[in-house]
């Protein structure tokens, strides 16, 4: 299109016509010929659209052009909680990300000129850009899964948290009667217990994988005096069995640790179950008790942070684009430092400015228009958002996470097929966009 | 520039259709022509199959030619396009019957009446009723998958001790031994609405008959009504059941329909059961190791409110329609209707279809046979609610009644909130 633009020129060189008119004509018609594919292109591609657009969205849904609604459209848009989001997470995008991009990116610079290896460590951090905003998405989707198993984030907090706090062996074990209740994390029975005593502590929900391998048929030990005996055993069997009752074919827990508590709730004894779930308080002075079961036992493993949850999608979503486009960022201001005048920066020195005054009055005031290209390309970037929220946030949270440009596809394209309100969407969205472009035009005009 | 690409080539693909079937209408004496025909199905999903179909025709007809085009899941987007630039194919295969009211309402669609004493032979009347809008017969329901189905690990309810349940208060009262087994019993794949959807209008197919479920997908009754606050207070006792769901709300609402069946089948389990429609069967044979009987199996809908209704089963399906009117089109609609063309695909698996004609025997396995039968005999039939409603409403992404039900799932105590909801998307989507 340009290359059109440039050959419609007047060559300069060329000698003034002796015929005047038809000399001019026909410089007219080459100009003409030579423009006409761009223009073309032009009409067809983007001006025919634009106008289409901006015409249908006062039309109705459906049809290729709908009957007349006026600004219905634009009054959807305004009102519908759907749009309202999606505008307001832009009005997040615009917010956070451009003046984060170009920090981190300002910093990486500054950073870059220092450091031995700043070229593999450049590439690394400009590589993001290489790839796809939609393969990003795609990778930071699985990274960001909830199941440690699968993400790579919750794998690590899984591992950090695995050498604090490790999982309890009966880790998803639930009370099977209403008398054995949670209590802090591990599981207390109700029934008051005194000397010669029984406690059939029962638990289910454990799959037959997590009972020990050498865990036996349960047993209701006999009572003994002066001792608190009980078992704690899978109290399931294939149907249920009955709840509470030490039953034929369900297996006891050995290994777990029972805690015998006095009325004020302190564990005056502690002891281990034997294969068959059965385990024995010796010697229990007079009183009331309860039997209970230690919060270690139950201890769940790092469960992961719901990172493509309603509440961290957001955030989620920011850092995966600002990791692609911290590159771009590093690379611009990059050159803007190394095209920067070296004596300055001396001088500062010499005139004894710490590292950090330099970077302050020195450095940055002389980036200052490198940083608003940076900046000014986000904004429009981040305005126009729409594939990585695309593919990565889960359907779920589409409702949450929506932007503009989502908003403008799934009305117009999706099911819905509104082409209407879509179209009010994107004329819209570009309205948005024009202040940003006429300040970058006049930019251009002014580097000119 | 992704919009006018759409519209370029649909409307390039339409109008040489149209200069192909101008011309073969010319003649008349003879039939002849070649028509055009938009699917959704592509060489994983079924074109192979539905080829055949086409293969059969055109050897008993060979002065006809169809021309399959598989256009993949944006075959809506694709045909809306179409359709409102004024180039659609001569016939195409739409699952929604909402989009198929509104294109009949706009006069787009040209009525099958020719076919319907061929229908009548081979479809029970609540067939013919799927594909007729506004008093005329426009769709024929060619292909159909039964949604009224629910898929079992079988080891995982075989450690529980539990039989595949009857009744809705026998599956609750399961699904708690099953807790208790140490396996979550439902498997949901809430990032994919529509299975939340779907479990809503079974049961509410279930609980109130198929009658007042017509009129709920047809806005006649408001999503305001009692019968939807019982109808969401019943679902409430599953989708509330979080620890009884494989990886809690949250993990739910992540997990995908894809992902909510390979949990539910993978070795061990995460789940015991997915409430999803036959199409579950191909997800557990490619993504699982899990065998048909021994490893998988399912059961009906287990019924709510005992009646004729009980058993009713709610489908969802593919529609053909057609947008042009010549012989050749007439002889090939006639000939979908009849059971050898069913035939051709049903024995190649992963096809139901209300064809009476068709033997159940020709289904190629015992599942398919378990699952595609119910829809031969049933009593009553009913379409995908979700599907039968306005596309703004009932099929899109993260909006209307997918999205609501997604909240419905992350609070399952708010129902007179999501009531209200529910409401005021659907009243916006039925005025346009």
């Amino acid at each position: 299109m340009t290359a059109g633009g440039i050959t419609a020129e007047p060559p300069v060189t060329a000698a003034p016509s002796p015929s005047g008119d038809s000399g001019r004509l026909g410089r007219y018609l080459v100009g003409a010929f030579f423009l006409a594919p761009a223009l073309f292109m032009l009409g067809v591609w983007m001006v025919y659209p634009a106008v289409y657009t901006i015409i249908r969205s006062f039309f109705s849904p459906t049809g290729f052009i709908g009957h007349w609604v006026g600004i219905d459209n634009y009054k959807t848009i305004f009102t519908t909680s759907t749009f309202t989001t999606a505008i307001k997470n832009n009005a997040i995008w615009v917010a956070v990300v451009p003046a984060m991009v170009t920090a981190v990116g300002l910093v990486f610079a500054v950073l870059t000129e220092r450091v031995r290896w700043a070229v593999a460590f450049k590439t690394a951090v400009f590589l993001p850009m290489a790839i796809s905003a939609f393969a990003t998405g795609v990778t930071w989707r699985i990274m960001y899964q909830q199941d440690p198993n699968l993400g790579a984030i919750n794998a690590l907090g899984k591992t950090i948290s695995g050498v604090f706090s490790p999982a309890g062996p009966l880790q998803s074990a639930l009370p099977s009667t209403p008398a054995l209740q949670t209590q802090g994390g591990g599981m207390i029975l109700k029934t008051p217990l005194h000397p010669g005593g029984v406690a059939l502590l029962g638990l289910t929900g454990i799959p037959p994988t997590a009972v020990p391998k050498s865990s036996a048929q349960a047993v209701t030990p006999a009572a003994k005096p002066g001792d608190i005996v009980g078992t704690v055993w899978r109290d399931f069997k294939p149907g249920g069995g009955k709840p509470g009752v030490v039953e034929k074919g369900e297996l006891g827990l050995g290994g777990v640790t029972l805690q015998l508590k006095n009325s004020a709730g302190k564990v005056v004894q502690s002891t281990k179950s034997s294969s068959d779930g059965s385990f024995d308080f010796t010697k229990v002075p007079a009183g009331t008790y309860n039997a209970a079961i230690g919060s270690q036992t139950f201890a769940k493993p790092f469960g992961g942070y719901a990172w493509l949850g309603p509440n961290l999608i957001i955030p989620s979503l920011l850092i995966a684009y600002i990791w692609i486009w911290a590159g771009f960022a590093m690379v611009v201001i990059g050159a803007g430092l190394a095209a920067m005048p070296r004596d300055v920066l001396e001088a500062a020195r010499t005139d004894g400015a710490t590292e950090w005054q330099t970077f302050r009055r020195v450095t940055v005031p002389l980036l200052a228009p490198v940083l608003s290209v940076v900046f000014i390309t986000m904004v429009i970037n981040v305005l126009k958002v729409f594939d990585i929220v695309y593919a990565l946030a889960p359907e779920s949270e589409y409702a949450k996470a929506n932007v503009i440009a989502l908003a403008m596809y799934f009305t117009a394209f999706q099911g819905t097929g509104d082409f209407g309100v879509g179209s009010a969407i994107a004329v819209f969205l570009f309205i948005l966009v024009i202040p940003v472009l006429a300040l970058n035009i006049r930019r251009f005009k002014r580097d000119v | 520039m992704t919009r006018t690409r759409f519209v370029v080539v649909a409307a390039a693909a339409a109008a040489t259709a149209l200069l192909v079937t101008g011309l073969a209408g010319a003649k008349t004496s003879a039939v002849k022509g070649t028509i055009t025909f938009d699917g959704i199905w592509t060489s994983s999903s079924g074109q192979v199959q539905f080829q055949d179909v086409i293969n059969a025709f055109e050897k008993a007809n060979p002065g006809i030619k169809v021309n399959y085009k598989p256009v993949g899941n944006n075959l809506p987007t694709v045909l809306a396009t179409a359709v409102a630039g004024g180039h659609p194919p001569d016939m195409a295969d739409i699952a929604q019957p909402g989009t198929i009211a509104q294109f009949a309402k706009e006069g787009k669609l040209k009525p099958i009446t020719y076919a319907k004493a061929d229908m009548a032979k081979n479809f029970a009347p609540a067939w013919i009723s799927l594909g007729t809008f506004s008093g005329k017969l426009y769709a024929l329901p060619f292909k159909a998958a039964n949604k009224s189905v629910v898929w079992y690990n079988v080891p995982a309810f075989k450690t529980a001790g539990v039989t595949p349940p009857k009744t809705f208060a026998q599956l609750l009262k399961d699904a708690q031994t099953i807790k208790a087994s140490g396996t979550p019993a439902y498997s949901i794949g809430g990032s994919d609405g529509w299975t939340l959807t779907d479990m809503f209008e079974n049961i509410y197919l279930r609980t109130f008959g198929a009658a007042k479920y017509d009129a709920l997908s047809a806005h006649k009754i408001k999503w305001t009504d009692p019968s939807v606050t019982t109808a969401l207070k019943t679902m409430a006792k599953i989708v509330g059941d979080t620890s009884n769901i494989a990886g809690g709300t949250s993990g739910a609402l992540q997990y995908g329909f894809n992902d909510s069946v390979t949990n539910a089948f993978s070795s061990p389990p995460k789940a015991a059961m997915v409430f999803e429609a036959d199409f579950v069967g191909g997800v557990i044979t490619s993504s699982t190791k899990a065998k048909p009987k021994t490893g998988f199996n399912t059961f009906t809908w287990p019924s709510i409110t005992p009646g004729p209704d009980a058993s009713a089963v709610e489908i969802a399906g593919d529609l053909f329609v057609t947008f042009r009117d010549n012989p050749a089109i007439e002889a090939f609609v006639k000939y979908l209707t009849s059971p050898q063309a069913a035939e051709i695909w049903a024995k190649q698996g992963g096809f139901g279809t209300g064809n009476h004609n068709v033997p159940a025997s020709i289904y190629p396995d015992p599942i398919t046979k378990a699952t595609e039968a119910p829809i031969l005999t049933a009593k009553s039939v009913v379409f995908d609610m979700s599907d039968n409603q306005p596309p703004a409403f009932g099929a899109t992404t993260g909006q209307g009644e997918w999205g609501l039900f997604q909240n419905f799932l992350k609070n399952p105590k708010d129902v007179s909130g999501i009531q209200k909801q529910l409401e005021a998307a659907a009243a916006a989507a039925y005025k346009k």
